[in-house]
């Protein structure tokens, strides 16, 4: 038995397996930083920490001896807790297929969109600085869907012009994703075929990002550092109700800021 | 044995990552093939030098291997929980299976509770 203790929760092993496919369902589709960083684990559990290599001068034991002190970047650990109906988990096993999940879907959306929020935001808290936090000025994003290519190229150019090569993505938050979607420039071309083409690189709908990132896909330049890969547990149950999380834990390191340009809106 | 150029289906069907990582398994396979035929020569030739050369030569392939699978494991989340089970421990192969199905939950969900879901960038568009 590991620390998600699952074993100790009433949920049968088919119930639990169709937990676990409707949280990776819901999961992949709004993890969004994960297609545009790189990630290095899973560590486990017992990872705690990534070093980076730096040190702080303190205090001295005795004279004549100097002492430095190595600085980490801890990872965080994020949870996100929901509860499911018994009798509802009980119906997976009479074949049900139309089983109230709503409340993991729910606690899946809140921990992907917090996983965004830390790597293109920040999360100063949990000591990360974010994808925005770059050396770039932010550039503005037009009030106009159709002239996001404009704007998108722009970045890109600056990006390539400090010799990062590409391919690159374009991360846009919900709105903005829905609204280029649907939009086409004057000449009548779809705006989402014309972005594709100036990056060479997906579009990528992500929850909890404002405005719009162009990120540079060579590698190397943002690392999301993964302990515990997000992982279903068990909290505890009474007669009507199962109380279970998500769980992860992670930390997000910079080593290239000029490998993003965060485009805000107006 | 390797098939280092060869996809067995259509390129345009693949994705870049279920590419790179059909580059690195056939890069592991091509090299502990190395390390066999190594293996081999070193037993049967019976010039000493020779035999020293080929034996360095044969240590090297197997650190070209386990860079590869390392990078392997990085980028295959259920071969990272495969791997975490069974290497270096000392007991029963076969037992730590039953082990591990013991730590689950005797089939309580996949492995370790993970949901496995790893990265999801792509390398290319």
């Amino acid at each position: 038995m590991n620390h998600l203790l699952r074993e100790k929760a009433p949920i049968t092993e088919r119930a639990w397996q169709e937990l676990d496919r409707e949280a990776r369902e819901r999961l992949m589709p709004a993890l969004a930083a994960r297609r545009v960083v790189d990630f290095t684990g899973p560590g486990g559990w017992e990872h705690s920490a990534v070093n980076i290599g730096r040190s702080t001068d303190i205090d001295e034991p005795l004279e004549g001896l100097r002492a430095r002190q190595r600085r980490v970047m801890p990872l965080v650990e994020l949870r996100a807790y929901f509860s499911l109906s018994r009798t509802e988990l009980a119906d997976f096993d009479r074949g049900a297929s139309d089983v109230d999940l709503a409340p993991l879907d729910d606690a899946a959306a809140r921990i992907a969109r917090a996983e965004n929020i830390a790597v293109f935001h920040g999360w100063p808290t949990a000591g990360i600085t974010g994808m925005a936090a770059g050396t770039f000025p932010q550039a503005p994003l037009p009030p106009e869907y159709r002239n996001y290519p404009a704007a998108v190229a722009k970045a890109v150019e600056q990006v390539r012009t400090a010799g990062i090569n590409g391919p690159y993505a374009l991360a846009l938050g919900p709105d903005a994703f829905t609204g280029v979607a649907g939009s086409t420039e004057d000449g009548g071309l779809i705006v989402f075929d014309h972005l594709h083409r100036i990056l060479e690189g997906p579009v990528v709908w992500a929850p909890g990002l404002s405005g719009a990132m162009v990120v540079s896909l060579r590698g190397g330049d943002f690392t999301l550092h993964v302990g515990e890969d997000l992982s279903i547990g068990y909290h505890h149950h009474d007669a009507d109700t199962v109380h279970l999380y998500l769980e992860e834990s992670f930390t997000f390191v910079v080593t290239t800021s000029e490998a993003a340009v965060a485009l805000a809106p107006q | 044995m390797a098939q280092s150029a060869g996809l067995h289906e259509p390129e345009d069907r693949l994705t870049p990552q279920v590419i790179d990582r059909h580059r690195a398994l056939a890069s592991v396979q091509e090299e502990l093939e190395a390390v066999d035929w190594y293996d081999q020569r070193v037993a049967a030739t019976t010039d000493k030098e020779l035999a020293e050369i080929l034996g360095h030569n044969r240590d090297e392939e197997k650190e070209h291997a386990m860079m590869v699978l390392e990078w392997l494991r990085r980028h295959d989340p259920v071969l990272d929980q495969h791997m975490r089970t069974y290497l270096f421990t000392n007991g029963s192969i076969v037992g730590e299976e039953s082990e591990a199905e013991g730590r689950d939950g005797g089939g309580a969900g996949a492995g370790d509770g993970s949901l496995a879901i790893g990265s999801l960038k792509e390398a290319r568009a």
